[in-house]
């Protein structure tokens, strides 16, 4: 492995991978990504494959709908020999409550003020979109067309391919065990195979950015979440969007390989960094998906996962620089929506590290925010 | 053998060819080839690509199959009506 560079990045998803590309395509040389497992091995790779616009903060809603625009060309962008399979049939948001209604029409106008078009609807509609909809006490929708799916495993492998072009260096496999500073500056990535001098150094590691701000005695605010989703066979297309229930706490989509992606957050789940599957999410998921999407209860599931939302105290991403840690750049707490936002989020970070001019201001992701207790509070998270 | 021709996984349809061509582009681990080319991810969960995939494996880094990184095997064991979870039938 190389002992110099000019930038680590720390984890390999959708955000290191895509910071490396960001940064590269800037005419940054000598870039090394060092991923524990594999490329996507972490949250990405374990997410609900889904991208929408439909955020309650207008910090979120910018970087979704600005990486809405960019998965639209990514196949060419990247130049792709795959497909990230971005498929737009929307997000359909269905209602329950009176409340959860008043909160919804709250989001949208956010939504609307960025020019996001999220429709309100009602719930013939929504069942015009969605036909196996329950609309039993539905109280209304909202449903935005150009939100939807992507492969995270391809988009993850498109940045990766579209970097290494730029000369960008992978070490796979590979662990920090510790981060040199000098003077309050970083200077030097320890991993299990060897030493890297570097200045700057990016922390995408997701649920696992608190570790390696610990290795410079930062307490990252951020605590990692399990949640767990199933996949089921392929079937014909049949359901459009994506269908969300807040009041269910379901999320469920068919992608385009015809499988239908579900899962549902539990409010019990400890704090820790158990990725294990359990029984009671099927019957908790089944029961939750059949009662919105009636007619999914003859699909069979083929495989139930799980992995770790990163979540911060506002479920708003954390993209600052650490005290104490010049040159270290956090790009997490993204809280369970990394993905669909990792390809503006890498965007915004490059441009900060290069002394650009930034699409919008970064300093809104800033830690300083839990200091004021100024938080974003999104409301809209599964 | 026929590598164009030999299927390595029946659920997913994916030939021997692919497989190795993964491999020679530097894919290390049979989770790596999963995730690119779904080798693994169909009704069957890999029960008979997984083992074929680890041999290619063995072969092309002259390891023992034994030391090739295994997947994590998830539930279900077999496919189930989600209906069947949800009524307790």
């Amino acid at each position: 492995m190389q002992k110099v560079a000019n930038v680590v990045i720390i984890g390999g998803g959708i955000t290191g991978c895509a910071v490396a590309y960001e940064l590269a395509v800037r005419g940054v040389k000598d870039i090394v990504v060092i991923e524990k497992q594999y490329l996507s091995s972490g949250a990405t790779g374990r997410c609900g494959a889904g991208v929408r616009q439909q955020w309650g903060t207008e910090t979120n809603a910018i970087l979704a709908r600005d990486s809405v625009k960019r998965f639209e060309g990514m196949n060419e962008e990247l130049e792709y020999d795959r497909d990230i399979e971005f498929k737009q049939g929307g997000y359909l948001m269905v209602s329950y409550t009176q409340n959860e209604w008043n909160q919804y029409k709250k989001n949208v106008a956010v939504q609307h003020s960025l020019g996001i078009p999220t429709k309100m609807i009602s719930p013939q509609e929504a069942r015009e979109i969605v036909p196996h909809l329950n609309i039993n006490g539905l109280v209304g929708a909202t449903f935005c067309q150009s939100d939807g799916h992507a492969n995270p495993f391809h988009v993850v492998d498109a940045y990766y391919k579209a970097a290494s072009r730029l000369g960008v260096k992978f070490e796979t496999y590979t662990s920090v065990t510790g981060i040199t500073r000098e003077k309050g500056k970083v200077t030097a990535v320890q991993t299990s195979k060897g030493n890297i001098a570097a200045s700057i150094v990016i922390n995408a590691c997701g649920y696992a950015a608190g570790t390696i701000c610990k290795m410079v005695d930062f307490e990252l605010p951020l605590y990692p979440q399990r949640h767990q989703a199933l996949v089921t066979e392929p079937v014909e297309p049949c359901q459009g969007p994506m269908v969300i229930s807040l009041h269910h706490r379901l999320y469920c989509q068919q992608t385009p390989h015809g499988s239908f992606i579900m899962g549902v957050g539990d409010p019990n789940e400890p704090k820790d960094f158990n990725i294990n599957s359990s029984w009671e999410f099927l019957e908790d998921v089944a029961r939750q998906a059949t009662t919105v999407l009636p007619l999914l209860k003859n699909l069979r599931v083929v495989r139930q996962w799980s992995g770790l939302y990163d979540m911060s105290p506002d479920a708003n991403p954390i993209l600052d620089e650490v005290p104490d840690a010049k040159g270290m750049w956090v790009a997490a707490g993204f809280s369970g929506h990394g993905f669909m936002v990792g390809p503006q989020t890498a965007v915004l970070i490059a441009q900060k590290i290069l002394g650009q001019e930034c699409f919008m201001a970064i300093e809104r992701f800033g830690l300083d925010r839990f200091r004021r207790g100024e938080l974003l509070l999104e409301p809209a998270v599964v | 053998m026929q590598a164009k021709e030999t299927i390595v996984c029946r659920c997913e349809d994916i030939t021997l060819d692919e497989i190795k061509s993964l491999i020679d582009q530097g894919y290390r681990t049979i989770d790596e080839i999963k995730r690119v080319i779904r080798a693994g991810m169909g009704p069957c969960q890999g029960r008979t690509c997984r083992m074929l995939i680890a041999q290619e494996l063995a072969k092309y880094y002259g390891i023992p199959v034994g030391e090739v990184l295994m997947t994590t095997f998830r539930p279900t064991v077999k496919p189930v009506k989600l209906g069947t979870f949800a009524e307790g039938e």
